[in-house]
């Protein structure tokens, strides 16, 4: 309780900085920006939702009353840890390249009988996709401290990162905007957001090894599927389905840009 | 003969832009990646389908290749030309409105994602990527700085035209730029435009103190 209290007192402590500093230089700003998240680190809300996804991981349920223990994230039956670090790869049995997420909903519709259509279908905030980014959540931090391990062997990987690449790049919309138009560059910022410049490994490594996310502005737990979606919504593009190959591509075009990186899920934002 | 002369000179049009296009790689061509961005998105309020679709700028633009590679000026020029065309300068020959007005434009990121409502007013992202006034320390970095906009330039009818043509469509001026076009993708008003221009001209807004 004591850390939520100290969570608490940073983000008021930098939203005084911030009101007392107005005349400061915007250089000053980021800098207690930066140690306003330094000071949330030590109390991450995201270790409630592990716990939530962990819980949801084990429970015996849907039609087949069975839990996910069993299933197979790319490192065998039943072996969460570490299995985040490489992912998205290509699983035999769907003969497709799955990320996290994607091979979750698989996974509950296999073992647990479970209509997976619901979940694709609901809108975020619902409990289905609540229940996605905790599970996706506890994944991620089983493989917290492990470097980004991607392959690329298999054929429909080594595809999955081309159309990451070339859709990294797709203009549309009324403002033309791709993902490249602001993470395409190096030491840009909206605002005073900073932002990573994607194709680099630097860039990928810190787009792709911080979510999972604690977002402290909307006090919601944001899974990478929900991250994609959000920067489609500012490109004013329509909404990515959950698990789409365009978030499988742009997955792995960043986690593979990012391989030797450490992860350090599940992150904390703004 | 007029055979091979038209082939000829079908391969003479198309080699220079053939030349700085990306080769994406192995299961990333045409038709695979039209599959995959036509399977992958689903409506949601006014954020269409229609949107994937490209016009001839937005398909150029997105093989980075086509922002500087110089056998592709040929195309940026003409890519600028035709958005140079789009223009429409302002109907009562007025360019400038009101900088107050102009500064909440510039503040406002609101409007048409696929979470706002059709028919509120849009914003003008202008400080999502630029310093405007000095006032505001809360800017983005992805376009130069307009701090002193006016006051850098001659104030006369070019200056006034170009600004216009900028805000209205900054593809006439750089077929490839990050700078949404405000005007002619109905993304802000005439009116709005207007208060922009007064927010970067006039000698009494906050930009050229």
């Amino acid at each position: 309780m004591r850390r939520w209290n100290f969570a608490l007192a940073a983000v008021t402590a930098a939203s005084l900085l911030g009101a007392v500093g107005a005349f400061a230089e915007a250089d000053k700003s980021i800098e207690g920006i930066e140690k306003y998240r330094e000071a949330l680190k030590d109390g991450n809300p995201a270790e409630l939702f592990e716990a939530s996804g962990e819980e949801l991981w084990k429970k015996p349920a849907g039609p087949k009353n069975v839990s996910l223990e069993k299933c197979d994230l790319g490192l065998g039956a039943g072996v969460v840890a570490g299995a985040y670090a490489q992912l998205p790869r290509y699983f035999k049995d769907t003969d497709k390249v799955q990320d996290a997420e994607s091979r979750v909903l698989t996974c509950m519709s296999t073992l647990q009988g479970v209509d997976v259509s619901k979940y694709v279908k609901a809108k975020w905030k619902s409990p289905e996709r609540d229940d996605l980014n905790a599970i996706a959540t506890y994944i991620s931090g089983m493989s917290k401290d492990k470097p980004v391990k991607v392959s690329l062997a298999h054929p429909k990987e080594q595809a999955m990162y081309n159309l990451g690449k070339r859709m990294f790049y797709y203009q549309g919309g009324p403002h033309d905007f791709s993902c490249s138009t602001c993470h395409g560059q190096e030491g840009v910022r909206i605002r005073l957001q900073e932002l990573p410049n994607i194709p680099t490994p630097k860039g990928a490594a810190s787009g792709w090894t911080s979510w999972p996310a604690y977002r402290v502005s909307s006090g919601q737990m944001w899974g990478m599927q929900w991250r994609l979606a959000d920067c489609f919504r500012q490109q004013r593009f329509p909404e990515p389905i959950y698990g789409s190959d365009v978030t499988i591509a742009l997955s792995m075009f960043m986690a593979a840009t990012a391989n030797g990186a450490i992860m350090a899920t599940p992150g904390i934002k703004r | 003969m007029k055979k091979t002369i038209l082939i000829l000179a079908a391969i003479a049009a198309s080699a220079p832009a053939f030349a700085a296009d990306t080769n994406w790689g192995k299961g990333a061509e045409d038709a695979a990646f039209k599959a995959m961005v036509h399977s992958s998105f689903r409506e949601v309020g006014m954020a269409t389908l229609s949107r994937l679709d490209q016009d001839a700028t937005q398909a150029f633009c997105s093989d980075p290749k086509h922002a500087d590679d110089k056998d592709a000026a040929k195309m940026r020029a003409k890519i600028e030309a035709e958005n140079m065309a789009t223009i429409k300068w302002p109907s009562d020959g007025k360019f400038l409105g009101d900088w107050k007005k102009g500064e909440k434009v510039a503040q406002s990121g609101r409007g048409l994602t696929s979470t706002d409502k059709p028919g509120q007013v849009n914003g003008g992202n202008c400080y999502n990527c630029h310093q405007i006034s000095p006032k505001e320390i809360s800017y983005g970095t992805i376009g130069p700085s307009l701090l002193h906009y006016g006051k850098l330039r001659p104030n006369n009818e070019e200056t006034l035209k170009y600004t216009w043509g900028r805000i209205y469509n900054a593809k006439a001026y750089n077929a490839c730029s990050n700078m949404p076009r405000g005007g002619h993708m109905g993304i802000i008003t005439e009116e709005q435009i207007k208060d922009l221009m007064a927010l970067l001209l006039d000698p009494q807004s906050p930009v050229n103190q």
